[in-house]
């Protein structure tokens, strides 16, 4: 049963190990509708094993995940039906090569929400319009720049209107230059009212469009807050170390 | 800034500089006397081969045991009728070797402990298919099942159908999950986040990348699978060797073979012609220009 | 020197050489007695050899038709049993035109005119017809008039002259295959009704190889039946001496009576109609 004045998304006590590896000791968050959410942290806190726990790519170990109320973490529910309820956008891309784009931004609407092709392609070319690669529809993925391919991916997560959106360091991978336009995406996105939870180190970018920061240390969220408050003033020692690092950079 | 494709103003070049002019005579003449060389020296060396061939003591001989156009002409009927047989087998086999070696390819990528059983048997048969060689094989299935009396009568070629199929589904099932194993795992991860199941992320995403990635692999397999058809001759069925054993036979004269030799190269021609230039244009798509 | 140069000069010394060496062939009966190796002759057979031809693949006991019938003439060429030596050809490089290593070769092999062209025919040692093997129990066995037979499904072994002989008598093509063992187990799995073949070759496989066997029919003696004779290579100086002996064995009887011993065959099996 979806709960719609329950937070969209909820993680309580998620624990993980890889082996004897604990990654992720007991992680509590909650993301509102429309919210946007950046976590933050060195490479090895937990990040991206965060994201792929919220839409069950990895297996928890202890903990519930819980989408507008729901527990999805329950093997009792069926795990694509929830995966298509989030978009993930990854840091690689991760686009199929050997579709068309406008394929590629179709794909999950035909095959899993059933819609039909007509319907599906004019949602998608409406999306490509939006930023435009409209002119890219028919073309395939090697014919793009890196930056191109990326905000051709998030149009994919978004295509089938997702409840929640994960975007994992999106932008790492990108030259310099090619970040800029990722990053305007991701904040019309916002304007647009999406609830996102998102891993990066883009640190002005995080205090520009983040609702609220939260900082991972070993697998365990320090600190969280309104960016001004988490970049400008930290608290946590761990935290202060991290922005040092990240400012020295 | 990359132009969209097919869209764009065309690219006006201004007129070359006398350097790049002196450049292009240069590589034109060099090129043009490259050529020549060339074929002068094919020539040659075919001209000479020629000669030494013609020449040999037994020559006269071997051209009217091999090369009598009389003979050819009046043996290629029914060659060609044998060889109608073997495209047929051919046409079949191709179809149940795809399906079988699909099957049996995406059975043993499967991870989900439930299917360990079935994992087993399938790689417990692409083993055991891999190793027997196919004439073992035609015998045991063409012989040795109607010989159990739980079938109808059926044809020869169905049986050596049945046999190629079971043995080259192995090879392919090989490829495939080679092919499948190179497919990086972030495609699967892509094609999961977005609620596809496990089979649709296999048939939409995994396979045919898959696929493009073996074909150089795969259509060597089918080439080999073609000329392997004429072993299910072995069995009774007339095909086109076996024709032309038949007319060596009453003829007394090996043209026949040369007749039937000739007839599957060119068979096999336009097949590995389209193998070269799919491998060609992938490779290009890849491995974009460089002078190395 | 440019490279292609370079490469063209190389293969074409290449070539000459490969001509040069072609023109001293080797090849057998170089020797003033006309044998491949002095004061032996060579003969050879099948791989593997068939009863009643050969007994236990074994050509060198002497047993079997065309073994004793190769120690017979030998001997009236003045070869002793020590003196012979024994090879094995396939059925195929025996009659194909070029140079032997091997003086005599028994392989049941039919005497016709294209053949002679590539080798030397001795005259014939013995007459056959084709005969049909069938298992006792089906209906097959029953079928001994033209008209029933063709309608059964027939194997024959390749590069036999039963193939000819089926489409002649019967007027239909049959399943060919790669010897008579290869369509015994065609026979044994239902595969096919029939198996043709030489007469003696028929009555050798109904008793040892088909369970159950028997010999059902026999072609008419009206010229489809072959007559075997033994080839040698082209223009060998063996082949007159052969006939020689060959005639010499048919007047004192000897090769009535190693025909007798080794391929007697009962004479009351149905004559197709």
């Amino acid at each position: 049963m979806t709960d719609t004045t329950a937070p969209v998304l909820e993680l309580r006590g998620l624990r993980k190990s890889f082996g004897d590896q604990e990654v992720l000791r007991g992680i509590d968050l909650a993301v509102h509708r429309h919210e946007v959410i950046c976590v933050i942290g060195a490479s090895g806190s937990g990040k991206s094993t965060l994201l792929k726990t919220v839409n069950l790519l990895e297996g928890i170990d202890d903990g519930q995940v819980l989408l507008q109320g729901e527990d999805v973490s329950d093997p009792r529910v069926d795990v694509d039906a929830t995966r298509a309820r989030i978009g993930v956008v990854f840091q690689q891309f991760n686009l199929f090569p050997h579709m068309s784009v406008l394929d590629n931004v179709t794909l999950a609407s035909r095959k899993v929400h059933r819609a039909s092709r007509p319907e599906a392609e004019a949602n998608a070319r409406r999306l490509l319009d939006r930023i435009g690669l409209g002119d890219f529809a028919a073309a395939f993925p090697d014919r793009l720049s890196g930056g191109q391919q990326q905000r051709v991916a998030i149009v994919r997560a978004i295509a089938s209107d997702p409840e929640l959106l994960l975007l994992d360091e999106v932008t790492s991978a990108l030259d310099p230059q090619l970040v800029g336009e990722v990053l305007d995406l991701v904040t019309e996105l916002k304007q647009q009212g999406s609830t996102i939870l998102m891993t990066t180190h883009e640190m002005h970018f995080a205090r520009n469009v983040a609702d609220r920061i939260v900082f991972l240390h070993r697998g365990e969220v320090v600190e969280q807050g309104a960016p001004a408050a988490v970049l400008d003033d930290p608290q946590h020692p761990a935290l202060r170390a991290f922005l040092a690092r990240v400012h020295a950079a | 800034m990359t132009t969209p494709a097919g869209a764009g103003t065309p690219l006006v070049t201004p007129a070359p500089s006398q350097v790049e002019r002196e450049r292009q005579l240069y590589r034109r003449q060099r090129g043009r006397r490259s050529v020549t060389v060339s074929v002068v020296s094919t020539l040659v060396v075919v001209v000479l081969a020629w000669i030494g061939i013609v020449n040999t003591p037994g020559w006269a001989a071997v051209q009217q045991s091999f090369f009598d156009p009389q003979v050819a002409w009046e043996t290629l009927p029914d060659i060609l009728l044998g060889l109608w047989l073997n495209v047929r087998i051919l046409f079949a086999a191709s179809i149940g070797v795809a399906v079988l070696g699909t099957l049996l390819a995406v059975v043993r990528g499967l991870r989900n402990p439930v299917f360990f059983p079935l994992r087993m048997l399938a790689t417990g048969y692409t083993d055991l298919f891999r190793g027997l060689p196919l004439i073992i094989v035609l015998y045991l299935v063409g012989f040795g099942l109607p010989g159990l009396g739980v079938f109808p009568r059926l044809a020869p070629e169905f049986w050596g159908t049945i046999a190629i199929v079971l043995t080259y589904s192995s090879y392919v099932a090989e490829v495939l999950r080679a092919g499948m194993e190179a497919v990086h795992p972030s495609q699967r991860l892509a094609a999961r986040s977005l609620g596809l199941s496990h089979a649709q992320t296999l048939r939409l995403v995994v396979l045919p990348q898959a696929i493009r990635k073996v074909t150089p692999a795969l259509m060597n397999d089918f080439v080999s699978m073609q000329k392997d058809v004429g072993l299910v001759s072995i069995l009774g069925a007339v095909d086109a060797v076996r024709s032309a054993q038949i007319a060596q036979a009453e003829q007394t004269n090996f043209t026949p073979y040369l007749v039937a030799g000739l007839l599957f190269v060119l068979i096999s021609l336009p097949l590995i012609r389209v193998t070269d230039a799919i491998a060609r244009k992938q490779q290009q798509r890849e491995q974009i220009g460089g002078a190395v | 020197m440019t490279r292609p140069l370079r490469l063209t000069i190389a293969l074409a010394t290449a070539l000459v050489a490969a001509t040069a060496l072609a023109g001293c062939s080797s090849g057998g009966g170089d020797n003033a007695a006309g044998t491949v190796t002095d004061g032996k002759l060579t003969i050879a057979t099948g791989q593997p050899a068939y009863s009643p031809w050969v007994e236990d693949d074994e050509p060198q006991s002497g047993k079997g038709f065309e073994a004793a019938l190769a120690y017979a003439v030998a001997k009236e060429m003045g070869y002793g049993k020590g003196d012979v030596v024994w090879k094995r050809s396939t059925f195929d490089s025996a009659i194909a035109p070029g140079a032997k290593d091997w003086d005599l070769n028994l392989q049941q092999f039919s005497i016709n005119a294209k053949r002679k062209k590539a080798v030397d025919m001795s005259s014939a040692y013995y007459t056959t017809t084709q005969a049909v093997v069938t298992k006792k129990a089906s209906d097959a066995a029953g079928d001994t008039t033209v008209a029933a037979l063709k309608k059964d499904t027939i194997g024959v072994a390749a590069g036999s002259t039963s193939i000819q002989s089926v489409k002649d008598v019967l007027g239909v093509t049959p399943q060919v295959f790669n010897s008579n063992d290869d369509a015994v187990l065609a026979l044994q799995s239902g595969q096919i009704d029939a198996i043709v073949t030489d007469l003696p070759t028929a009555f050798s496989i109904s008793a040892s190889q088909v369970k159950g066997g028997t010999v059902s029919a026999q072609f008419p003696a009206d010229g489809t039946g072959d007559q075997f004779g033994i080839v040698l290579p082209k223009d060998s100086k063996l082949t007159p001496k052969v006939d020689a002996a060959l005639k010499s064995l048919e007047g004192d009887g000897t090769l009535q009576d190693l025909q007798t011993k080794w391929l007697s065959s009962e004479t009351n099996t149905p004559v197709l109609k």
